[in-house]
């Protein structure tokens, strides 16, 4: 990493009192962002404390979300169908959205004309700044009607007689279900994982790439013996950030993913709730103490998973880098 | 017929060759088209509805037709000055910390929360404000949405002004200090200035992505169908509004969400488009 002259060899000369005092202000500025990545998970495990103490593990296990005690049904808060509609919906969004975004990677950093590719990752990175409300109601008033008439029909008869893939797509198409959530996501993740994916193909060193040219090998196979083996650590990096990103995201897949049902079932047609939906729809109704805690719970595993995915990714980035930066040295 | 040494395997691997770009090109053109599918539909479902009412007018009780999002739009636009004014000092503060004094592990540690709170899910920010300041303090407020808005601006602004820090050419910092001009004269006086519009570009990006947030203002400012100047009181925002409008059950309400949309995204695309422009002119000339 580059730093500035100062603070290679800045220690050691006489400080002039306004450095001191300079130098204590930025500090303090930068402190306060530590403090604030601290006071997220203390502010957050404290306010959870009263649901981790009645539920403890339960709470990730049990698929009972009952915030209302009557004499049948007991007060329980079990997080699994949100955890459910979370990990699918991630998980299609990645199955989407990587093919989409490594190809257009490819295509524009290997491929295509510098003319073409500067402007098509400009535009498909654009998708970035689209804000995720503006995602929902496209989704909402589009996709979803698009996918109750015309995707999902089409996959039930694809996929309908086929023994395992059959159980994805059975039941009605509702349109606002855990699929549409997925394509949703998908959209908003391509940016991601294209701008990234295609800084870490630009890391492959050239000599790689023009030795196997040199040997008259073809397009295909610079790409599937040079370029990806070198960056597939990136590129899996990449997706890490794709997936933090489609686990946090919030607006665009309530206003998709229909919020009723807290089935758990293998149909992809089902209308579910992720974990940061649940909580944009259900914090203000929050009437109990023990209520309000539980969805601060919800609010805590989001930021621990997303946290994680989000070191992992920038841990294989950074070794990427470290190897190009040692083997050019 | 050309001569292929390989017998036949040749024209396979050239096949397989043009096919990988075939593929590769299909799948970029594919998530272009998405772009324009999604502002098209909302430049045509949007653009109806636009007049000067819609910006001006705060909105009729259902059933009365014209009104206008105005106050969402102020909303917004108020937010976004106080949170933009809570954050640049932090960010900018940090930013200059990393690049210019920051040292060993702590300097790392910086970079690192930098980099958690960057990716920090947005609806996350809404419940860590709500429980430090809503629940106790302010109630749903337009200081609480501001103060949300700031935290997710604040990791932002540090990294892109790191970024532009770091283009300033150290033989610039050297002369500097050769004259014997103390570290933070060097700093504020040279640094900064020679940076100044780039250091503008990234704390706009940040107004342009906070502007479009929702999840943490449904916890924080709440929204409002009134106009309302208070910062301690409950107040709109345009994100908020398209929420509202989008999932109630009124075709009158959808027609404005859309238009809502169409500000929004104009909005943060003039002033993201700006960024792209400036960043790339910035990087060009200090090259």
């Amino acid at each position: 990493m580059s730093r500035s002259v100062f603070s290679r060899h800045g220690a050691a000369r006489a400080a002039d009192p306004g450095d001191r005092v300079f130098a204590a202000f930025v500090a303090a500025m930068s402190s306060v962002v530590i403090l604030l990545v601290i006071g997220f998970v203390v502010l957050l495990a404290v306010d959870s404390m009263p649901s981790i103490k009645r539920f403890g593990l339960g709470f990730l296990s049990s698929s009972v979300w009952n915030p209302v005690e009557t004499e049948i049904n007991h007060l329980n808060f079990g997080a699994l169908p949100y955890i459910f509609g979370t990990v699918v919906t991630s998980v299609l969004a990645l199955l989407i959205a990587t093919p989409l975004a490594l190809g257009s990677a490819i295509f524009v950093s290997e491929y295509a004309p510098s003319w073409l590719g500067k402007p098509v990752s400009f535009i498909i990175e654009l998708l970035v700044a689209i804000p995720s409300v503006a995602y929902g109601i496209w989704g909402l008033f589009v996709l979803v009607p698009f996918m109750r008439g015309t995707v999902e029909p089409f996959l039930q008869q694809m996929l309908g007689n086929i023994p395992i893939l059959g159980a994805l797509v059975a039941g009605p198409p509702f349109g606002q279900d855990l699929l549409t959530g997925g394509v949703v996501l998908s959209i908003m993740i391509l940016p991601t994982i294209l701008s990234l994916s295609r800084e870490i193909i630009a890391q492959v060193p050239r000599l790689q790439k023009e030795g196997m040219l040199a040997l008259g090998a073809t397009r295909w196979e610079v790409l599937s013996q040079a370029i990806l083996p070198y960056a597939r650590g990136g590129i899996i990096g990449a997706a890490m950030l794709g997936l933090a990103r489609a686990i946090g995201e919030t607006m665009a897949v309530t206003m998709v993913i229909g919020n009723s049902s807290t089935k758990i079932g293998a149909s992809l047609f089902t209308p579910g709730y992720t974990i940061a939906s649940a909580i944009a729809n259900q914090f203000t109704e929050a009437d109990s103490e023990i209520y309000f805690s539980a969805i601060v719970e919800l609010g805590l595993v989001l930021l621990l998973v997303a946290s994680v995915f989000n070191i992992a990714s920038r841990f294989l980035v950074a070794q990427l880098t470290k190897r190009t930066g040692a083997s050019n040295a | 017929m050309r001569k292929d040494p390989e017998g036949g395997k040749f024209l396979r691997r050239r096949a397989v060759g043009a096919a990988s770009l075939a593929i590769t090109a299909i799948l970029a053109f594919a998530s272009v088209a998405i772009l324009f599918v999604i502002v098209g539909h909302v430049v045509v479902n949007g653009i109806g509805s636009l007049n000067a009412d819609f910006f001006t007018q705060i909105p009729k009780p259902y059933g009365e037709s014209g009104g206008g999002i105005a106050q969402a739009i102020m909303g917004t636009v108020m937010m976004l000055l106080l949170a933009a004014l809570i954050a640049i000092p932090f960010g900018v503060g940090t930013a200059i910390y990393i690049v210019e004094f920051g040292r060993g592990r702590f300097a790392e540690l910086v970079r690192f929360a930098v980099e958690l709170l960057a990716e920090l899910p947005s609806i996350v920010v809404g419940v860590f404000v709500w429980a430090l300041v809503v629940r106790n303090l302010t109630g749903y407020s337009g200081i609480a949405g501001s103060l949300a808005l700031a935290i997710i601006m604040i990791p932002i602004i540090a990294r892109g002004v790191e970024e532009i820090l770091k283009l300033v050419p150290d033989s610039l910092r050297e002369a500097a200090l050769a004259l014997g001009t103390p570290k933070w004269k060097v700093v504020v006086f040279i640094v900064i200035p020679t940076v100044l519009p780039g250091i503008l570009t990234g704390i706009m990006l940040s107004v342009a992505r906070a502007a479009g947030e929702t999840a943490p203002l449904l916890l924080t400012a709440l929204g409002n169908s009134f106009f309302n100047f208070d910062l301690r009181k409950p107040m709109a925002a345009m994100p908020l509004q398209i929420y509202t409008y989008a999932v109630s059950p009124y075709d009158d309400w959808h027609a404005k969400a859309w238009a809502s949309t169409l500000v929004l995204i104009g909005l943060v695309g003039i002033l993201s488009g700006a960024v792209k422009f400036f960043t790339r002119r910035w990087k060009h000339e200090s090259q």
